[in-house]
């Protein structure tokens, strides 16, 4: 009750007429200026805060390779590893590692995606599925998608599609899990509807039940994309194929500890990249389409 | 409205029996010519219900009967309320006429021939989140007409056409999200005729609104089933409600549900709620309602003291 009033009263501050009342009623724009005011600092004291604790990371790290307690070859200060970003990014061995990981990746879990959704909607709409492969699924789920990599290559040998079946299986169990949870979750008033307004088959599917449990299944999608990513530089790092993984173990071959971090921060950033930007957008604009968002 | 000094032309007989009569009484009374004439009753009914059962398994095992040979004759073009006490299978029977489940016995006849599956020729309005929040709402009004097959220029123009039914035009764009509560289940009204079913199915669709919201509707919905003369099935537990607008109000009896009586609503349109002789009328429904009401506290209690 008390919510709906204040959000209320927000609604009013915020709406043009409040402008208007504010010639009125003096008092009434110091709330609004606060509200503004304190949102605005908030993101600079956020964005202020990371910028000082990264600074003093950076300058930690700058400070403890200055000080020479381990060799540079081990412990390389951030310019060194800054140097070796650069090079990389110059003689566009990190550009092709990045584009050819990306494809694997994009491939991989655009098949995990479909599969799944197709998996995880049969055992949700099936009991006798939902019994057997259901526990079988969440059973595989407590095995470490790397221990796929041998089968992978006894299957396919060495070649790509070894590499995009360990994708695969890395995003396939998380993705069909919440397909079915999504399913099992979305009201079921959306089927019904559907049906009597005369879809069904494979319609039903596409206009009806996966729209309808996208906002369930997001993050799920997510967090397939997290394995996914995982599995495959995992598997990079044991194939002999271009890629971030790839690049990885050639720094380690080279005994060059400046690319080795330097791949691993390149690691980082694309998937914080994909992370942040697409599935966060994804994700407030299902929300602000469906209405869900608490804004 | 037409004032108190025009006699009522006959109070609601209770009719005995199930299977009606074809009738070729108009029901539009002078005074109230706001409302064209419209075909009198057919001799086929649109739709017939032939000792439909459904029973069903609980969870400890028993079988429970919900519905007990229903048999019903709906006029083409009339305007039927089921009432009864919550739990007599109100929703529960136009689910079955939409085809989403099957009796356990009987058969529902649309035009003669049985439903086995759902149709678009028979469209359930339900009482709250029936539309699909990630389609704006000309794209909910669309719906129906898509998975038909429509071409896109028909589509866009019924659209148009559905939503001005509705007075909601402006609104093509929005979100259902963002519109209130009624302007929601105009909306569903929208895209229910749109599919351009014989039959419209209303499971309690205004319970969840405001008294006013509600009169509104009311008013609409009627001119609106005038403007296109469709058959309607309109299921509330509000008595009242059903006299404002019925033609027929057909009484469920509380577990297992069956037709316990028939009241023909006789009264000139366009009613109101506030009106004395619907406000008569619903009493005496309400009378024979009230037992069911009764049996069903009574069931509600036994279970309490069990537990």
């Amino acid at each position: 009750m008390s919510n709906a009033i204040s959000s209320g009263l927000e609604a009013v501050q915020s709406s043009p007429s409040s402008s208007r009342q504010a010639i009125k009623h003096p008092v009434n724009p110091a709330p609004k200026m606060k509200v503004e005011e304190s949102a605005s600092r908030k993101f600079l004291r956020s964005a202020g805060r990371q910028i000082i604790f990264y600074s003093a990371l950076i300058g930690l790290w700058a400070l403890l390779a200055k000080l020479h307690i381990w060799p540079p070859y081990l412990f390389p200060p951030p310019w060194g590893v800054a140097e070796a970003l650069w090079a990389g990014f110059q003689d566009h061995s990190f550009w092709i590692g990045i584009a050819v990981t990306m494809k694997r990746m994009v491939i991989g879990y655009g098949l995990s995606v479909i599969l799944g959704m197709v998996l995880g909607l049969a055992v949700a709409s099936n009991k006798f599925l939902e019994e057997t492969l259901g526990g079988l699924l969440v059973s595989l789920q407590s095995l470490p998608s790397i221990c796929w990599i041998p089968l992978a290559v006894l299957w396919f040998g060495l070649t790509e599609k070894a590499i995009l079946f360990v994708v695969l299986m890395g995003s396939l169990l998380s993705v069909t899990i919440a397909m079915e949870d999504g399913r099992k979750q979305m009201p079921k008033i959306f089927g019904m509807a559907g049906r009597n307004l005369g879809a069904s088959g494979f319609r039903l599917f596409w206009y009806v039940f996966l729209p309808a449990s996208l906002p369930y299944i997001v993050s799920g999608l997510k967090q397939g994309w997290a394995f996914g990513w995982r599995s495959l530089i995992q598997a990079e790092m044991i194939f002999l194929s271009l890629g971030l993984g790839q690049l990885l173990m050639m720094g380690r071959d080279l005994n060059d500890m400046s690319q080795v971090l330097a791949v691993m921060i390149l690691i980082i950033i694309v998937g914080y990249l994909v992370d942040g930007l697409v599935f966060r957008t994804v994700e407030r604009r299902l929300q602000n389409k469906w209405g869900l968002s608490a804004a | 409205m037409t004032t108190n000094a025009q006699p009522l032309i006959s109070s609601p007989s209770i009719a005995a029996d199930h299977r009606l009569p074809p009738r070729g009484v108009t029901r539009w009374k002078a005074g109230s010519n706001v409302v064209p004439l419209r075909q009198p009753a057919a001799t086929v009914p649109k739709l017939e219900l032939q000792e439909v059962s459904l029973s069903y398994k609980t969870e400890s095992g028993e079988r429970l009967l919900a519905l007990d040979r229903i048999d019903l004759q709906v006029r083409q073009g009339e305007f039927l309320c089921l009432v009864g006490p919550s739990g007599c299978g109100k929703s529960t029977l136009l689910h079955l006429i939409a085809g989403l489940h099957q009796p356990t016995s009987g058969s529902v006849l649309v035009d003669e021939r049985p439903v086995t599956a759902p149709g678009t020729d028979r469209i359930l309005i339900f009482q709250e989140h029936g539309l699909f929040p990630w389609l704006t709402v000309g794209e909910n009004v669309e719906f129906g007409m898509k998975m038909k097959g429509l071409p896109k220029a028909e589509r866009a123009e019924k659209t148009e056409k559905y939503l001005r039914l509705v007075h909601l035009t402006q609104f093509k764009k929005s979100r259902p999200h963002q519109l209130s509560g009624g302007m929601r289940q105009r909306v569903a009204l929208a895209r229910a005729l749109a599919a351009e079913p014989d039959v419209l199915l209303m499971d309690e669709p205004f319970a969840a609104l405001d008294a006013q919201t509600r009169d509104l509707l009311h008013d609409e919905l009627e001119r609106i089933w005038a403007e296109t003369g469709r058959t309607i099935l309109f299921v509330t537990h509000n008595v009242r409600e059903a006299v404002r607008l019925g033609d027929r109000v057909v009484l469920l009896s509380f577990r297992p549900g069956r037709v316990k009586t028939q009241f023909e609503v006789d009264l000139p349109r366009p009613r109101h709620l506030e009106e004395v002789e619907v406000a008569r009328t619903a009493r005496e429904i309400l009378d024979s309602l009230r037992e069911e009401i009764n049996k069903s506290l009574e069931a509600e209690y036994a279970h309490v003291q069990r537990d």
